[in-house]
């Protein structure tokens, strides 16, 4: 999508810098004039919102941390500090534990939308890929950030979680040894996991930047699946694309804000309340929401060492997906029978988070079960197959086609389109 | 563009402004919690209220050392030999012209209160050293005298003086 | 399957949030569920009561004071904004009356004084251990945040229905249902000598006796002395104690909800008029103008 520049500094100081580095130059390309497919709906703005979502948790968290002690005899007070004490420390404290969260409803919405829309598929299968590195960053920080309050669920969490590594053989418990520090988790462990938490997001930022780089290379997908042919096809990145996203994040700010300031405790567990304890595991040992689904592929295999390889692996098979999904048709639009193997999909995601904070007991290990084979075989069996024996309806010759036509709402029949 | 009418353009206008100005209106509050957290916090400020500091078993001539607001304060019990020494000093040719009249508070002369941190750059000086029978600082050589003013040195002002009152004979509130 | 875009857009947000309601699921119930009582501090206006506060310090002094401490907060706490509101005056020579350790003095020994506004209240015990002898091996809790650290399981669909209704009251409910929910022992039930039967403890079987009864404690401000007056004033008070700035959350939540639902209402008309253009004439749309 790169043509030459249509930017031209203004002033003497702007004309001097951009010969030097032309950063304003890049800026302007790439977000102003940047040629963005008109026909986006909003469920493309959440790529920008979770840009905002970053900026949000590293600002948030690096002013946490100027109050933070980590130290295990020290860590649940200092956040009690943090949330009594210090100015606007309750607010920053829930404004970063609620942020987490929605940080990941974005990610999560983000990922459906381009699973839905096929866009992991050629040419964007490095985007994608990039963007599961960055999911698996997530995650990994998430977890990191969750213990450093050092409550019952901060401790027995990191327990079972490390724990996950012992199921190697041979190398699984000096591995778990050297996670922890010690022989079991404690104040080193504590030490190294709010070093790597500081860590990680900037990792994040730097992968986030490739990431958009990969995008800009290949250009945005869209609904209908086809990529823009003329400049009938696209709108200027600003104002068009950026007023979007802009109302968007503010309607998202008002969820935000309706957690951070009602319901800041909803999406936490109360154990985490108690200071943790060494000789006393709460009852039900659960992660926060976000890691349900694949709590429950865990908990669902009754081996060991397989539970833990199902679980990574139901996270890996995600940057496979380019290559499982054999169809022709980019877009979930037009393809009935995906549609409903999707949407199954989603609901099956939903059930196994519900499950994820059930007890490992009866009907629930049952439902887990099921659920875990239909979540492989959506991405084993059901998109190869897909791809070759499904019937798809005709995709329009362009993205202008399809706004004159009339914008197509989701899954309505198309009209008929002419040929050529 | 098409062209548009000019009551049009100024509507359109209007709203551009509109949501312009609160939305920096609401980036510029969200910096409000931000800065503000790094203020002393409250546990900080309370740990700093007054303190009571009792003068009985402070001798002639001796020197208690308090913190308050972490900051080290001096409690001279001067002789009279010191306080004749502070009073017969030619005020106008000091760096720092105060008499030591000013440096006491009224009826208890001998009771000098000190900051004890040059106005220098922040080191604490040591008692009963110096040219003057006052205080010395070893970072840079700064002198001060029997009511802990600069005498020589690079320092630029005497030392401060924190708030205090007493409450009884014997007794200060320091802050 | 067909969904209009915007029915589509709620499932997916109601379907997020579901799952996010769930880790507080984790324990399963086998008793009653805690009543919902009213309190002056829920819902999106709500505020603490100064005088139920009172009451409930009042109730915490006198009688949870001996065995449970209050590690976080300070006597200074008392005459905060938002809170019980003593005045400054009030609160220090409350915090006089009590006797707090310091040291070591010169001589390298820990001693007494009284307690001042910056000092923290003062633990019954010295110890985990010495708490345990004093109460059958049992370890009477903190109870800085415990109002937060206490909740009972919703059930579904519950837990959805909370997220709009702003229920964050489970740790009060709990508190109060608990206090009120000593009962006899059902006779087929085996409990270890020394525990008490409660009929909304995990369990049924808790090590504390029951500590509040009728006429134990007498009120100022003519509250009536009872175990239900009781059970609702230290319930407040401890949700006070584990979160002192609610009344300045919701506060500042309506103020910031307010101006973001000004702010969305005006970036959607900009962005309806940004658009108009190429929404109204899609066929000319030509260099991206």
């Amino acid at each position: 999508m790169s043509g030459h520049s249509t930017y031209q500094p203004q002033g003497a100081f702007m004309k001097w810098l951009e010969r030097r580095l032309p950063i304003a130059g890049l800026m302007h390309s790439s977000f102003v004039a940047y040629p963005t497919p008109r026909n986006l709906n909003y469920w493309w703005t959440f790529g920008g919102i979770l840009s905002f979502m970053l900026g949000v948790q590293i600002i948030t968290g690096v002013v946490l941390a100027m109050h933070y002690t980590a130290h295990a005899d020290m860590a649940f007070n200092s956040v009690e500090t943090i949330m009594r004490d210090v100015n606007y420390g309750w607010l920053l404290r829930y404004l970063h534990s609620n942020g987490a969260s929605m940080f990941f409803v974005a990610v999560y919405i983000h990922m459906f939308r381009g699973m839905y829309y096929g866009s992991y598929k050629e040419p964007r299968e490095v985007l994608w890929i990039l963007g599961v590195i960055l999911y698996l960053l997530m995650m990994a920080t998430g977890f990191l950030g969750y213990t450093l309050p050092w409550g019952q669920m901060s401790y027995w969490g990191a327990t079972v979680i490390t724990n996950f590594f012992s199921a190697f053989p041979l190398i699984g418990d000096p591995l778990v040894m050297l996670l922890w520090g010690g022989y079991a988790v404690g104040n080193p462990t504590l030490n190294r996991f709010y070093s790597l938490h500081y860590l990680l997001p900037f990792v994040i930022a730097g992968v986030v930047v490739l990431h958009i780089w990969a995008l800009h290379v290949v250009g945005q997908n869209n609904p209908t699946g086809v990529d823009p042919k003329s400049a009938k096809d696209t709108v200027a990145f600003t104002p068009y694309a950026t007023v979007k996203d802009s109302f968007l994040m503010a309607v998202f700010c008002i969820v935000f804000a309706w957690f951070v300031f009602y319901v800041p405790n909803y999406l936490g567990h109360a154990d985490n309340y108690i200071p943790a304890n060494p000789a006393v595991t709460p009852q039900h040992i659960v992660p926060e929401w976000y890691y349900l689904p694949f709590y429950a592929i865990l908990r669902a295999i009754p081996n060991k060492l397989l539970g833990v390889c199902a679980l990574f692996g139901s996270i890996l098979i995600l940057a496979f997906l380019p290559w499982l999904d054999t169809s022709r048709v980019r877009s979930g639009r037009y393809r009935p029978l995906f549609k409903q193997f999707f949407w199954l999909f989603v609901v099956c995601c939903l059930g196994l988070g519900w499950l994820g904070a059930k007890p490992p007991e009866g009907v629930y290990v049952i439902a887990a079960r099921i659920l875990t084979i239909y979540y492989f075989a959506y991405f084993i069996v059901v998109l190869p197959l897909l791809g070759i024996f499904e019937k798809t309806r005709p995709v329009p010759n362009s993205i202008a086609e399809a706004v004159l036509v009339g914008d197509v709402p989701l899954g309505a029949s198309a009209p008929p389109l002419r040929h050529g | 563009m098409t062209t548009v009418s000019s009551a049009e353009h100024t509507r359109r206008d209007f709203l551009y402004i509109a949501t312009a100005a609160v939305g920096a209106v609401g980036a510029a509050a969200s910096l409000v919690p931000l800065v503000s957290q790094m203020n002393p916090d409250a546990s900080t400020i309370a740990a700093g209220a007054p303190i009571d500091v009792d003068l009985g078993p402070v001798a002639d001539g001796q020197i208690l050392k308090v913190f308050w607001r972490s900051k080290p304060i001096f409690i001279f019990h001067r002789t009279k030999k010191d306080i004749d020494e502070a009073r017969a000093v030619q005020v106008g040719r000091l760096p720092d012209p105060e008499t030591d009249q000013k440096r006491v508070k009224d009826g208890h002369d001998q009771w000098l209160v000190l900051i004890g941190i040059c106005t220098h750059l922040g080191c604490i000086p040591i008692a009963h050293q110096g040219e003057y029978d006052g205080f010395f600082c070893p970072c840079h050589g700064s002198q001060y005298d029997t009511s802990g003013r600069i005498r020589k040195g690079p320092a630029p002002k005497n030392l401060a003086l924190p708030p205090y009152e007493f409450v009884s004979d014997s007794k200060i509130r320091i802050g | 399957m067909t969904m209009p875009t915007r029915t589509l857009r709620l499932f997916a947000f109601a379907g997020v949030f579901t799952l996010a309601g769930l880790p507080a699921l984790a324990q399963e119930h086998d008793g009653p569920q805690p009543p919902r009582l009213k309190w002056s501090f829920a819902g999106p206006f709500g505020k603490y009561d100064p005088g139920q506060l009172q009451r409930g310090f009042k109730i915490y002094k006198e009688v949870c004071a001996n065995c449970h401490s209050l590690n976080l907060l300070s006597f200074r706490n008392l005459a905060d904004p938002g809170g019980p509101d003593f005045s400054v005056a009030q609160a220090d020579s409350l915090a006089s009356d009590y006797k707090v350790k310091d040291g070591p003095n010169d001589a390298g020994e820990m001693f007494e004084r009284p307690g001042r506004l910056a000092d923290r209240f003062p633990a019954p015990f010295a110890n985990d251990q010495a708490a345990r002898a004093a109460n059958g091996g049992a370890l009477p809790p903190d109870m800085s945040v415990l109002a937060k650290a206490r909740t009972y399981e919703r059930g579904f669909p519950w837990f959805v229905f909370d997220i709009f209704t702003q229920y964050q009251e489970q740790g009060p409910d709990y508190i109060a249902a608990v206090l009120r929910g000593y009962a006899e022992k059902p006779k087929a039930m085996t409990m270890a000598p020394g525990m008490n039967y409660n009929m909304y403890y995990p369990g049924h079987a808790i090590g504390m006796p029951p500590p509040l009864s009728d006429n134990q404690v007498t009120f100022d401000d003519g509250a009536p002395a009872n175990l239900e007056q009781y059970s609702k004033d230290v319930s407040a008070f401890l949700m006070w104690a584990a979160e002192p700035h609610l009344t300045a959350r919701k506060r500042l939540g309506l103020q910031v909800m307010v101006f973001l639902i000004v702010l969305a209402g005006l970036l959607y008309f900009t962005k309806k008029k940004v658009w108009a253009d190429v929404k109204a004439h899609p066929e000319k749309l030509e260099d991206n103008a």
